[in-house]
Formats: C-alpha cells, sequence, structure tokens
C-alpha cells in the first residue's frame, strides 16, 4: 500500500496551525483514552483472527460515529518502514503501533484512522486508543472532541468496565479514566535561565510528569516538553484536565518570565545566539535532525520575542515535523543515508523559509 | 556466520562448551538461541516502566504466593505479568484482584475509579459464540438469496472468528 497523504484530513495534523490560545509556547493540547473490547483478550494475547475482528467491528461502526466521518483508515500491517515512521513524525501512531519500538515487528491489523476532528489506534497496547490533537494551549476542545468520540463509539463497542477499576487496560498504570491529557511545550526561557529543573520537579510533585517531543521513552531535544498526567485512577477526567490546565498556565506564565528575564539580562548574547540560529536555517547546506531541531528552538524564541518579523508559527510547526527524516524519503520516494537525509533537509528548511520571507542572495 | 541449527539466518550467539576436555564452539540465530531457552532479545520480556518496578519487588521476594495463578479466560499467569507489566484480558482484573488492588495502591494512589460511569450497549454485547451464530444465520439466508460476494465474505469472517 502506498500512504497518499492527501487522503488524510488536513495531513492527520491540523494541530500544526498555531491558532490556539500561547501557540508560541504550547504546540498542541491532546487527549488520549486506553479503550478495550469486551470479549477479546487485550491485543498483546490476541490472536490474528481476534485482531483482524476488532478492526472489521470498529470499521463497521464508522457510519454510525460522526466524529469520524470522512475518516482515513490506514493499516500499518500494509505499509513501508518510511511510511509507519511518517506517520509516527506526525504524531498520529505510537512507536508500538507502527512497529519502531526495539522488536520492530507490526501486528497484524494494526491501524489507525484519522479524521478531522480525531484519529483512533486500532490493536495499540489497548485494543482502542482515541485520540483528540487541538492547536495551543486548548485542553477542554481535545476533551470535548475526544469525549464526543469516546461515548459515540462506545455506544457501538461494548467496553471492558469494572465498576471499581473503571476502564480497564492491559497496563494498569492506564486503568480508570484511561485518560492521557497532554500539552506539547516549548520551555527554551526556562531551560536558558536553568530554572526548568526546579519546575519539572514541581510537575512530579503535582502528580503529573514530562517527556520528550514522541512521548513515552523519547528524549527531551529542542526544548520541547509533553507534559501530562501521571495517574489515571482515582480522579474525574474533569479533575484531570482541570489540573493540567492550572499547572500549565502557571509554567507558561513562568516561561514568559523567564523570557523577560533573559531580554533584560543577557540582551545581546541571546540576540545573537538566535540570529545565527537563524542565519544557519536559511544558508546551511546540510543539516543533521538534532541539529535541525535545536536552531528551530532558537527561532521559534526568536519569534516569541518579537525579534524577527515575517515568520509564522505555523511555518516553524511545519518545518519542525516535515524537516524529519521520514518525510524527506517520502517526499524524495527512496529511502536516504543520514548524509542524504541531511541535505534534504538543509535544502527543505531554506525553501520554506525563503517562500516566506523572500530569497536570502541565492543564485536560483 | 550461519545459525548451525536452522541454516538460514545468521548467528547472534557464539557459545563456548566444555565437552570433556574438549572444546565445542556453537553458533545460533537468536530464534534457535530462544528455542534453546538462552537469554536473548527475543526471549526476553519486552521492559516496561511498570515492568521493571515489579521485577524490583519480585526481586525482593523471590517466590510470590499466588504467583502460579493463572488467569482461566486467556491463561495468563501473576508471573506472566509480573514480568511483562501488562494483564492479558479484562477478566485478568478479576482473577488478580487482590494483587492488583495493592498494586494500585501503590502505583496509582487509589483503587476506586471516581471518573465517568459506562453501560456496554446491550445488543452489541454478546458473545463470541453469539456472533457466530450471528454469522451463519447471515450466510445461510445469502446463499438462499443467491448473494455469493456476500456469502463468500461471511464465510471469511466465520473463519477467521473460529
Amino acid at each position: 500500500m502506498t500512504l497518499d497523504l492527501s487522503l488524510l484530513p488536513d495531513g492527520g495534523v491540523p494541530w500544526l496551525a498555531a491558532s490556539g490560545d500561547h501557540a508560541d509556547v504550547v504546540l498542541s493540547s491532546r487527549i488520549r483514552f486506553a479503550r478495550n473490547v469486551a470479549g477479546y483478550a487485550f491485543t498483546a494475547r490476541a490472536r490474528d483472527g481476534e485482531r483482524l475482528r476488532l478492526l472489521a467491528q470498529v470499521r463497521d461502526a464508522l457510519p454510525q460515529v460522526p466524529s469520524l466521518g470522512g475518516a482515513a483508515v490506514l493499516r500499518m500491517d500494509e505499509m513501508s518502514l518510511i511510511e509507519r515512521q511518517l506517520l509516527h513524525e506526525r504524531h498520529l501512531v505510537s512507536k508500538e503501533l507502527a512497529g519502531l519500538d526495539g522488536a520492530n515487528e507490526v501486528k497484524s491489523a494494526a491501524a489507525v484512522l484519522v479524521s478531522h476532528e480525531a484519529g483512533v489506534m486500532v490493536n495499540e497496547e489497548d485494543h482502542l486508543r482515541l485520540q483528540s490533537f487541538r492547536s495551543g494551549f486548548d485542553l477542554d476542545g481535545a476533551f470535548r472532541a475526544a469525549t464526543r468520540l469516546d461515548r459515540d463509539l462506545g455506544s457501538i463497542l461494548p467496553y471492558a468496565f469494572h465498576p471499581d477499576f473503571g476502564f480497564l487496560t492491559s497496563c494498569p498504570t492506564n486503568t480508570g479514566t484511561g485518560m492521557r491529557a497532554s500539552v506539547l511545550i516549548h520551555l527554551p526561557g526556562l531551560v536558558l535561565t536553568q530554572e526548568i529543573s526546579k519546575v519539572l520537579q514541581g510537575l512530579q510533585q503535582m502528580g503529573l510528569t514530562y517527556r520528550g517531543l514522541y512521548g513515552e521513552g523519547s528524549e527531551v531535544i529542542g526544548n520541547f516538553f509533553q507534559i501530562s498526567n501521571q495517574t489515571t485512577l482515582g480522579r474525574s477526567e474533569e479533575e484531570l484536565v482541570e489540573h493540567l490546565s492550572r499547572v500549565v498556565q502557571r509554567v507558561v506564565e513562568q516561561e514568559t518570565q523567564a523570557r523577560r528575564v533573559l531580554l533584560r539580562d543577557a540582551g545581546y548574547i541571546i540576540e545573537d545566539k538566535l540570529w545565527r540560529a537563524y542565519g544557519t536555517l536559511r544558508h546551511a547546506r546540510s543539516l543533521p535532525a538534532d541539529e535541525a531541531m535545536n536552531l528551530l528552538s532558537g527561532v521559534r524564541l526568536a519569534v516569541g520575542l518579537q525579534l524577527i518579523a515575517g515568520l509564522s508559527v505555523y511555518t516553524l510547526n511545519k518545518l519542525l515535523i516535515f524537516s524529519q527524516s521520514a518525510h524527506l524519503a517520502h517526499a524524495a520516494g527512496r529511502t536516504l543515508t543520514e548524509s542524504e537525509a541531511n541535505l534534504a533537509r538543509a535544502k527543505y528548511v531554506r525553501r520554506v523559509l525563503a517562500d516566506e520571507t523572500g530569497p536570502a542572495g541565492e543564485i536560483a | 556466520m550461519l545459525c548451525q541449527q536452522c541454516k538460514e539466518r545468521d548467528a547472534v550467539l557464539n557459545l563456548t562448551h566444555l565437552v570433556g576436555e574438549a572444546v565445542q564452539q556453537v553458533h545460533l540465530c537468536e530464534k534457535c538461541a530462544a528455542e534453546r531457552g538462552l537469554p536473548t532479545t527475543i526471549a526476553m520480556p519486552k521492559p516496561t516502566p511498570i515492568g521493571d518496578f515489579l521485577s524490583s519487588v519480585q526481586n525482593q521476594v523471590s517466590a510470590m504466593p499466588g504467583d502460579a495463578a493463572r488467569c482461566s479466560y486467556c491463561g495468563t499467569s501473576l508471573r506472566d505479568f509480573r514480568a511483562s507489566g501488562r494483564l492479558g484480558c479484562a477478566q485478568c482484573y478479576g482473577a488478580f484482584e487482590q494483587s492488583l488492588r495493592d498494586l494500585l495502591r501503590r502505583v496509582q494512589g487509589n483503587v476506586k475509579h471516581v471518573g465517568r460511569l459506562y453501560a456496554a450497549p446491550t445488543g452489541e454485547a454478546m458473545s463470541q459464540d453469539a456472533a457466530l451464530s450471528h454469522l451463519r444465520q447471515q450466510l445461510h439466508d445469502a446463499v438462499s438469496r443467491e448473494e455469493f460476494e456476500t456469502a463468500a465474505s461471511l464465510r471469511d469472517q466465520i473463519r477467521t472468528l473460529e
């Protein structure tokens, strides 16, 4: 199967639009519900036939689930490695679903459904992982969309539920609400002022946890953090969302304050550092992935501080996701070596920046 | 070098055996090594944070009472769960209820769900047997109407179920 990206509503990433609150600091807000369907063993124990049957049941339910209207159904077990990596780079599938987690094995009937409103991973660690993203800081919007999807799907498929333990999940760390609320947030000010470890410790004391750009097990790079609730049992969905919202609001304020301090105390050093980052992105001929991420972090900060004009947060969001290796390989139509990918990345970044802000002294 | 056992895959494990006074080299691929019970990444359960936590608990109390207890629906034992951090099915929650309550109290700080309540849809919550008999009835009807494409699809669904 060849992945036709035009089939994905909004490319599956409407949250790149940078339209929500505090969009220069908070890239996206996400709600995810882990659900299992009664009558089947959990995915890891289920037989191939059971997984296939589950996927068929979900597909059959589609016409009755308005928030999945027009959804693309993508079978992971029919896709190439590059295509699966690309969907992972867009945050549409987990490493586990895409078979990118060590074992490199895609389970039969592993699939993802993507609509404008929401998405569903089928045959992940749990049978269903329902998720909704919103651009910027909008946990309430993501929660409303995910809840709508959850109620619609749960009125057709019988979920595994226990009066004491709540929604039953393969790993007991998800049981209860089965909900993970998270924001993807950019905190260069707190990192540069070395306040970040204090903030991260504070999060843990408040029952929250943080991870890197790609969730569990991913490293923090480019000053991007995912902050989410740690526990799922003993508090209602609304309480968990409200608690996270309140804390994130506070972190955004701390980040804004740190940026002010930076400009006040180290103005020209910071300005120089950020303009150099921009210069490198505009002119480099080879860009390794990690370097690109760090430079984009710098330019994002510069745009937030209104040092660089004429460059939108939307473009920076797009660069962050679309300049990653699988996207470049997909555009090239073949696997790229690391050095080929670095060349392609530099070229792509230069082109996007030139399209937005005009040419930078290049001959053709 | 090829695996000595299957002679198909590359050997990744090279063992040196002492047989009497003679030294014997054995080269095995990951799969064949796992089949012989040798530790490989295939044989090792996938580590998860909770898996790590559980195995550390397990190391402290090497043989916990009830470890061999199994879920009658999916066959997962408490020992399997302690190794992988994952339960096999919804019924495991009933089979290992006491152990899970203790665990949830420690990792979640709570044992009682207070979020949204849920009632499964009645019509759809049918057992596998009920679903099979429903499909067989549909197959019978499709054949009698000579709708052979529908019948073929139903037959496939029944085979999948069986």
